[in-house]
């Protein structure tokens, strides 16, 4: 047996693709549903942080201190494998949604506090001046002033996200990874594993690379 | 006495500022002591004074990004306390300009001029922009007007910064230090701008250090020094006859001699 026949054996490739299809499909469907609630809870959560009366900003704080700290494995296994014992049961995809929107939603609410914090004082002091009310500064002058900035550091997180979608595979999740190891396993043959590292690649390397874009063209002046 | 036929409250012409008794502090420092300053409509006052003295706090009290802690400030007959109301109230109807213009540098200078008549006064779009470009014109930089904050020269910024607060069709302007950090020869286009609208009749405190400015435009100056108003005069008497001892030492290393 030569290495081509067994790394990259394109008879069992073919034969595997309908499954592997399958996985790209889910994990895109995670990593989507994750991205956009995380993002939205995210902010959410920083604005709660940063201008709540102080019982709600604590419980803020409690919220990303605990979900920046634990890993995801942990607390996808906790969610997965602990809550059923108090008669909460998710399935695989929800369940992976919410430990990664979990901890995405902490990075973001994170990433956003910096952002606002660097906008200068007299921002919010021209605003005020001339009788905005605190919603539309928020809207209006603060928040796409914190995305400018926050834009780059969003995006790296988003990223590392989406790679740990992965992580559902634990679950048993049908993701791309799971699918892949199925497929092996099928197979006897660890080419699908290689084609789904290649499938990884092939909707991350231009994410990294729209990293590095951005964290140029919005770089500090 | 009795031979007012009005008491002061209902005159017809009230004070457009009135500033009674008002103390502020710091944590434990004391800003601004036992001040009282009554402006007119129509008046325009210069606030003078070495730095740390007070006078850049006290403008900012009139549309509360200070508050207060005694004594009591009236903006056109509207007082300031913790009231939100009152403050977006008085806020709406006393335009400020800053020391660093503070532009909102992700809008255009036609969305920076339109966001407040659009979001506080409730105007159309069409409306707004209409009046935006009237006063962009009127400061001299109607063809800037698509352009961002950032690709204007400071002076040009400053500009966009006074047609931003005038659309709000203010009764009062505040300007703190409006030409401190413009390079020497950009401060001419902003004190021309601030003198046309002085000679329109708006009523104006600047915080300055342009004398010259003071003596042409100014019913009155105001001296302060460690957090007091220690003296106030019209131009003319304030420059050649200084009462105070403090005031004609900072005269005098001010005017350079």
């Amino acid at each position: 047996m030569d290495f081509v026949d067994t790394f990259l054996n394109m008879a069992v490739i073919q034969r595997v693709l309908p499954m592997l299809w399958l996985g790209v499909g889910n994990t895109l469907a995670l990593a989507f549903v994750t991205l956009s609630l995380g993002a939205v809870a995210g902010v959410l959560i920083c604005l709660i942080r940063l201008y709540a009366p102080w019982p709600l900003r604590w419980l803020a704080i409690a919220y990303i201190d605990l979900f920046r700290a634990i890993p995801i494995l942990v607390l996808l296994v906790l969610i997965y494998y602990a809550l059923p014992f108090f008669g909460i049961r998710f399935g695989s995809f929800v369940a992976a949604s919410l430990a990664l929107g979990l901890a995405f939603s902490s990075f973001t609410a994170e990433v956003f506090r910096a952002g606002i914090q660097a906008i200068p004082r007299g921002q919010i002091e021209a605003a005020e001046a001339l009788g905005l009310s605190f919603p539309v500064i928020i809207l209006r002058v603060i928040l796409p002033q914190a995305f400018r900035i926050a834009i780059p550091a969003h995006t790296s997180n988003s990223v590392a996200i989406a790679k740990d979608t992965s992580l559902a595979s634990i679950v048993a999740m049908p993701d791309l990874l799971k699918q892949a190891t199925d497929a092996q396993a099928l197979a006897a043959n660890p080419s699908p594993l290689i084609a789904a590292a290649l499938m990884y690649l092939i909707f991350l390397l231009p994410a990294v690379r729209l990293v590095s874009y951005l964290e140029h063209r919005y770089r500090p002046i | 006495m009795s031979a007012s036929p009005l008491p002061e409250e209902l005159a017809p012409c009230p004070d457009a500022i009135r500033v009674t008794g008002m103390n502020k502090w710091f944590g434990e420092f004391h800003v601004l002591r036992d001040i009282d300053l009554t402006v007119r409509e129509g008046e325009r006052i210069v606030v003078c004074g070495p730095s740390g003295s007070g006078k850049s706090t006290l403008i900012r009290c009139i549309n509360r990004l200070e508050n207060h802690q005694s004594g009591q400030i009236l903006v056109n007959g509207i007082e300031l306390n913790a009231n939100l109301r009152n403050i977006h109230k008085v806020r709406s109807e006393v335009g400020m300009v800053f020391q660093h213009f503070n532009l909102f540098p992700h809008l255009t200078i036609l969305e920076n001029c339109t966001l407040a008549p659009m979001w506080v006064r409730k105007m159309p779009r069409a409306e707004a922009r209409e009046m935006a470009a009237h006063f962009l014109e009127k400061v001299r930089i109607p063809e800037q007007a698509d352009k961002y904050p950032g690709q204007l020269s400071g002076g040009q910024q400053q500009r966009v910064a006074i047609a931003r607060s005038l659309c709000m069709r203010p009764k009062v302007m505040l300007f703190d230090e409006p030409t401190s950090a413009l390079d020497p020869e950009m401060i001419k286009e902003v004190l021309d701008t601030m003198i046309a609208l002085a000679e329109e009749g708006m009523t104006m405190i600047c915080v300055t250090h342009e004398m010259g400015f003071a003596r042409q435009v100014a019913n009155r100056v105001v001296f302060m020094d460690e957090g007091r108003i220690v003296e106030q005069n019209e131009p003319e008497a304030f420059f050649h006859s200084p009462q105070n001892e403090r005031t004609r030492n900072f005269l005098g290393q001010i005017l350079g001699h």
